[in-house]
């Protein structure tokens, strides 16, 4: 049982290390599309001991959300603005990639620091979650093309999801289904954002933006 | 001693050149051709052996010693390499840092005879091998010190003997990585695709084959059959990992691992049909990912 929550965990770790290191968008959206049938597996076996009609319900829906309709939608975008590759982001690959080592190291000593209330789950699970939503900040703040920080934003969710299923056992289903709602919102609002910026300006580079002048 | 621990280096003496052939044919099968007989090698190794030396003027003794130490050193290795859950010849704590250190002096001869040459592509391989391989020894001390840390031992034979079903059981993410890790040392160490093609013929590209195209006859027999062995230690490296059979029957453990190196050596012949070279300014990045799982693997296994 653990072995396979710390394989999920280990598989998240791997997922969010080529995302650091990869370059091309295609492979982004696959990396982000792996870790939310990641999370409908994890959610399942989180909560092994009692599965309900609710725990079924919100890792289909997830999985749905997150694995299938969040990349098809991204693809759909990604061909449309005719970008294949983040070019130069600020911080290298190689450096991302130890990047993302340090914040697997920082994940692992915040959360022997947090005052967590006892969990059954594996030890390596918050470390993970935490280091998700500080990659998921990373790619925001390090990539150039939307696209790569509309995926962080989704990186940083699966964290917070993770984190909140490790901490929290029980959650209302009405407020996991709203937080899902939230995030579909969110994609599709980034979404239009980011096809609209497309079509004005024939390319989906954030910091050229920020000279724009009227 | 018993005669169980002669078993992997004899094994790897006689089958390392097989497990060339053994690529070469599955590649030839990707390609639709024949190719060449499995025991090519061992032919080509005879070959060479009875044909005369041409050393160029330029040369020094450190161009002769070269492949002589090279293979001395290789074969040092061998005798600490285990297999699987059959121990090697030697044993004692700490000898997988020897390990490391005896693969580094078969670079070192490698790169120095290659600069002894005066050749403007040998320096260039030479460098390029410098580069990678200095980036390559963290990622394997790192996969080795993941085992150590489960195993609690400081030995190769130590390491391997108790990754059995069980240890799966407990800790396979960690090993699962390690073996990710040590696949990419693989193909870094033995230059295959996708960080060295050993096929190709533009010396621009190369790494390991620019080094000894000055090498001739024995020498470059005692070249090729150092290579051969490098893949054998580090295809039983990997095999140890990924094969847990260890019913303690010697025999039995020996043809799963046999099994293993043959199934590994089809899957180098499979990856380098599908695969296209790295570009060389993405080689560190695979090096450095694949150091990254490792450091992940220590991480897991250490919890």
């Amino acid at each position: 049982m653990d072995v396979w929550l710390n394989a999920i965990m280990v598989l998240l770790v791997f997922s969010n290390l080529i995302l650091l290191g990869a370059g091309r968008l295609s492979m982004y959206i696959r990396c982000v599309a792996f870790q939310g049938f990641l999370l409908g597996a994890f959610t399942v076996l989180a909560h092994i001991s009692d599965l309900t009609v609710h725990v079924w319900l919100l890792a289909s829906v997830g999985t749905l959300l997150r694995g299938i309709v969040f990349p098809a939608f991204l693809s759909r975008l990604l061909r449309d603005s005719g970008v294949r590759r983040e070019v130069e982001p600020y911080i290298g690959y190689t450096p991302s990639i130890l990047s993302g080592l340090a914040m697997l190291g920082a994940g692992m000593w915040l959360s022997v620091r947090l005052p967590a209330p006892a969990i059954a789950l594996p030890r390596f699970v918050v470390p993970v979650a935490l280091m998700l939503i500080f990659v998921g900040l990373f790619l925001i703040v390090t990539r150039r093309k939307a696209l790569s920080q509309l995926l962080g934003y989704l990186v940083l969710e699966n964290g917070v999801y993770v984190f909140g299923v490790a901490l929290v056992q029980k959650t209302p289903l009405l407020v996991e289904m709203g937080v899902l709602l939230d995030v579909f919102m969110a994609v599709l609002v980034m979404g239009v954002a980011m096809f609209h910026i497309n079509r004005e300006f024939d390319h989906i580079d954030t910091d050229r933006l920020s000279t724009l002048k009227d | 001693m018993a005669i169980a621990s002669l078993i992997p280096v004899l094994l790897g003496l006689m089958l390392a050149p097989l497990m060339l052939g053994v690529i070469n044919r599955t590649k030839a099968a990707f390609a639709g051709r024949n190719g060449q007989p499995l025991l090519q090698q061992y032919f080509d190794l005879w070959r060479l052996l009875h044909k005369g030396v041409v050393y160029s003027r330029t040369t020094t003794w450190v161009f002769r010693a070269g492949p002589v130490v090279g293979l001395a050193a290789t074969l040092s290795a061998l005798l600490l390499t285990p297999l699987g859950g059959v121990p090697s010849m030697l044993h004692f704590d700490g000898d997988f840092v020897l390990f490391a250190l005896l693969l580094g002096v078969v670079r070192f001869m490698l790169i120095v005879a290659a600069l002894d040459t005066g050749s403007a592509f040998e320096g260039m391989g030479a460098s390029r091998e410098a580069a990678f391989s200095a980036l390559v020894e963290p990622a394997l001390f790192l996969a080795l010190a993941s085992l150590a840390k489960y195993a609690g031992s400081l030995s190769l034979t130590g390491l391997y003997v108790p990754l059995d079903l069980a240890a799966w059981a407990q800790a396979g993410p960690g090993f699962a990585l390690a073996l990710i890790t040590l696949l990419g040392v693989f193909v870094v160490e033995n230059a295959r695709i996708p960080v060295d093609d050993p096929n190709t013929h533009l010396e621009l590209t190369m790494i390991h084959e620019v080094m000894v195209l000055d090498n001739s006859g024995p020498d470059f027999a005692f070249v090729q059959y150092t290579a051969a062995l490098k893949h054998w230690i580090f295809g039983a490296l990997i095999a140890g990992i990924a094969i847990p059979v260890r019913t303690g029957n010697v025999l039995l453990d020996t043809i799963a691992m046999v099994a293993g190196i043959g199934v590994l050596a089809v899957a180098v012949g499979v990856v380098e049909s599908i695969m296209a070279r790295l570009r060389m300014h993405r080689v560190p990045q695979l090096i450095v990912g694949a150091a990254a799982l490792a450091v992940v693997a220590l991480i897991v296994v250490g919890r």
